[in-house]
């Protein structure tokens, strides 16, 4: 009798709900999985609220073994601060894509930003509405064909890809955590996530991760084209790293004395 | 910082607006969520001013749907959360609360009503009602009360939290521009000295236990991958509201039983019409009352019963036939004849409605 290995789960995924229903090659679950993986090393499944949005991101709402919430588009931001303000010893983790960050939620999340709100925002960014179609987002890069944009995205017309978490960055007061990790390094995005959660156990401030992620359906890309995509075309516009870290800032402060 | 925010009776003398964060304090409400617009704006500025005192919280945020979703946030956390807001921003109120409607959140909204379309007047009418009673998409299953007075404000804003949590749909307190800026007595009660109980809240999410392990994890979302999915979902809903509306109903008549004409107001209107029923009753004219506390649920069968013969019923609203549309709604089929007196936006005077009374019956 053969026996088929099983990929190793974070233990707080939900068994009974995967295999997940992203498509194959879609960023999502790889993103989940560096949660995931990020909640059971910091051992918070039991305090977690894990709030997700509309499109693509509604698939994770019964991802984990944690109190989950799905809102509407754009949403999850105000949603995870109103739990946070009402009971603060949650760890509350809004999920959405770029559309719901950075164009219909953006209210939301500049001014959460803004407020230094104590939640967790990961925003996975693959430059497209992708549940609704592979329309325009603010993150679809110039040139790029989707379709709302047929001949590519002219920035003269539409403007120039919105850079989140440099806009964030600018925004949030001391404590805030801002990075941009991407698929292509799970290791490093993992590290940015656990921190990004470690910041709201810690009450720091506003914490955020954009992760760049992958649409192929609506890139209309194979395997190796998806991954030329997120490795040569994605980082023209969005640079990978840390662009707050109160952690390395305090560690400064104490050596500086 | 924990003592109670009233105790024994306490008359006041105050705006309405200021009833309802007195109101929200003595229902043990313990946070609000809300975004500046006209008139309701002293509900947050007396709340802000008393919250701290009793260890309440606030807070404002950057618009309507985020006042709206985070005091959705606030319910799922289980805490007596409340929003209260107007016109345009009662538009925007209309997603969170949709939401809250699929998810069976007990949000309480309170609602002041100004001039519409649109930003029109900051000051008042009432022509919040279809939007309050069934806006958003969906099926309008809230609750809605509709006082005429402060007193009713306060009693209202107070069973409004325990309706929301007892049957768990969104409930707003219909109130308007008047009720919100006027002064007038009212007696500030704790709600357990009369022997209310207040409900208790219960959190959706971040019960004790670790999800998965010791318990299921609270799973919620408003979204359905297919129809017959959401359709069992919402029949669900229909049969708990049908059930609930038996027992939240309420309404207020008099003198029907040999009326010729009933007159039918709510809110400051009806205040006009019980004024306009008492001077027609002393000259003699059969005229009746009917008024609906509840707009939603409507009291469909108690006006229905009234609405016979060739009865005339007379609808005083400040609004072009929103309360109307309501009643001929529920009362579909029955014989009495409908007799608009609509003054959309402006207010309505018991000299109004005894002359139009009096036209009418000629």
């Amino acid at each position: 009798m053969s026996v088929t290995p099983q990929p190793a789960m974070p233990k707080c995924w939900r068994v009974e709900s995967k295999p997940h229903k992203f498509c194959p090659g879609c960023g999502h679950g790889l993103v989940l999985k560096c949660l995931g993986e990020a909640i059971d090393e910091l051992g918070i499944q039991d305090r977690v609220v894990f709030g997700c949005d509309i499109g693509c991101s509604l698939l994770s709402w019964d991802f984990f073994n944690c109190d989950s919430v799905q809102t509407h588009h754009g949403r999850t931001t105000p949603v995870m601060t109103g739990i946070k303000r009402a009971n603060p010893d949650l760890i509350c983790i809004a999920y959405m894509g770029d559309g719901g960050g950075y164009a219909i939620g953006v209210g939301g999340i500049v001014n959460a930003a803004a407020r230094n709100e104590k939640v967790t925002v990961i925003l996975a960014n693959n430059t497209l509405y992708a549940m609704t179609g592979g329309q325009m987002s603010p993150t679809t890069m110039p040139g790029q064909k989707v379709e709302t944009a047929p001949y590519g995205r002219d920035p003269e017309a539409t403007g120039m890809p919105t850079q989140g978490p440099e806009m964030i960055a600018a925004i949030t007061g001391a404590g805030a955590y801002v990075a941009r990790g991407t698929m292509a390094n799970l290791r490093q995005l993992k590290s940015y996530i656990k921190k990004a959660l470690q910041n709201q156990i810690e009450g720091n401030g506003f914490s955020f991760v954009e992760a760049l992620s992958a649409c192929p359906t609506n890139w209309r890309t194979n395997a190796e084209k998806t991954w030329e995509f997120i490795e040569k075309e994605m980082p023209k516009y969005y640079k990978v790293g840390e662009l707050k870290n109160p952690f390395e800032a305090k560690k400064e402060a104490q050596q500086n004395g | 910082m924990s003592e109670k925010p009233i105790t024994g009776e306490k008359r006041a003398f105050m705006t309405g607006n200021e009833v309802v964060a007195w109101a929200a304090l003595a229902a043990n409400a313990e946070i609000m969520y809300g975004y500046p617009i006209t008139p309701q704006n002293e509900i947050m500025h007396y709340w802000t001013r008393q919250a701290p005192k009793f260890g309440r919280k606030f807070l404002q945020t950057e618009d309507e749907l985020s006042a709206g979703f985070t005091t959705v946030g606030g319910v799922l956390a289980g805490r007596r959360a409340f929003t209260a807001t107007a016109g345009p921003g009662n538009t925007l109120m209309q997603e969170p609360m949709s939401m809250a409607e699929a998810m069976r959140l007990p949000t309480v909204t309170i609602v002041q009503q100004r001039g519409g379309p649109s930003t029109a007047t900051v000051i008042y009418s009432q022509q919040e009602v279809n939007l309050t009673t069934y806006g958003g998409n969906g099926e309008g299953m809230r609750i809605v009360y509709s006082p005429s007075n402060h007193q009713e404000l306060f009693d209202y804003v107070i069973k409004a939290f325990n309706t929301a949590w007892k049957y768990r749909f969104p409930t707003f307190v219909l109130g308007d521009g008047y009720q919100a800026k006027m002064r007038e007595s009212v007696t500030l009660y704790d709600p357990a000295e009369r022997g209310i109980e207040m409900v208790p809240t219960e959190p959706y999410v971040g019960k004790p236990g670790c999800p998965g392990v010791d318990r299921e994890p609270g799973l919620y979302r408003n979204t359905y991958n297919v129809e017959e999915e959401l359709y069992e979902v919402l029949q669900q809903h229909f049969a708990d509201y049908e059930k609930m509306s038996k027992e939240v109903v309420e309404y207020a008549a008099e003198g029907t039983d040999d009326a010729d004409l009933i007159i039918i107001g709510h809110g400051v209107v009806f205040r006009g019409v019980r004024e306009a029923f008492k001077e027609l009753r002393a000259e003699g004219l059969k005229v009746g009352y009917f008024r609906p506390i509840t707009l939603r649920p409507f009291p469909a069968e108690q006006l229905k019963a009234l609405a016979t013969g060739n009865r005339k019923l007379l609808i005083a609203e400040s609004a072009q036939g929103q309360l109307a549309k309501l009643v001929k709604d529920h009362i579909y089929g029955c014989t009495a004849e409908i007799v608009p007196l609509f003054k959309p936006g402006v207010g309505i005077t018991t000299e109004q409605i005894v002359a139009k009374v009096k036209e009418v019956l000629k």
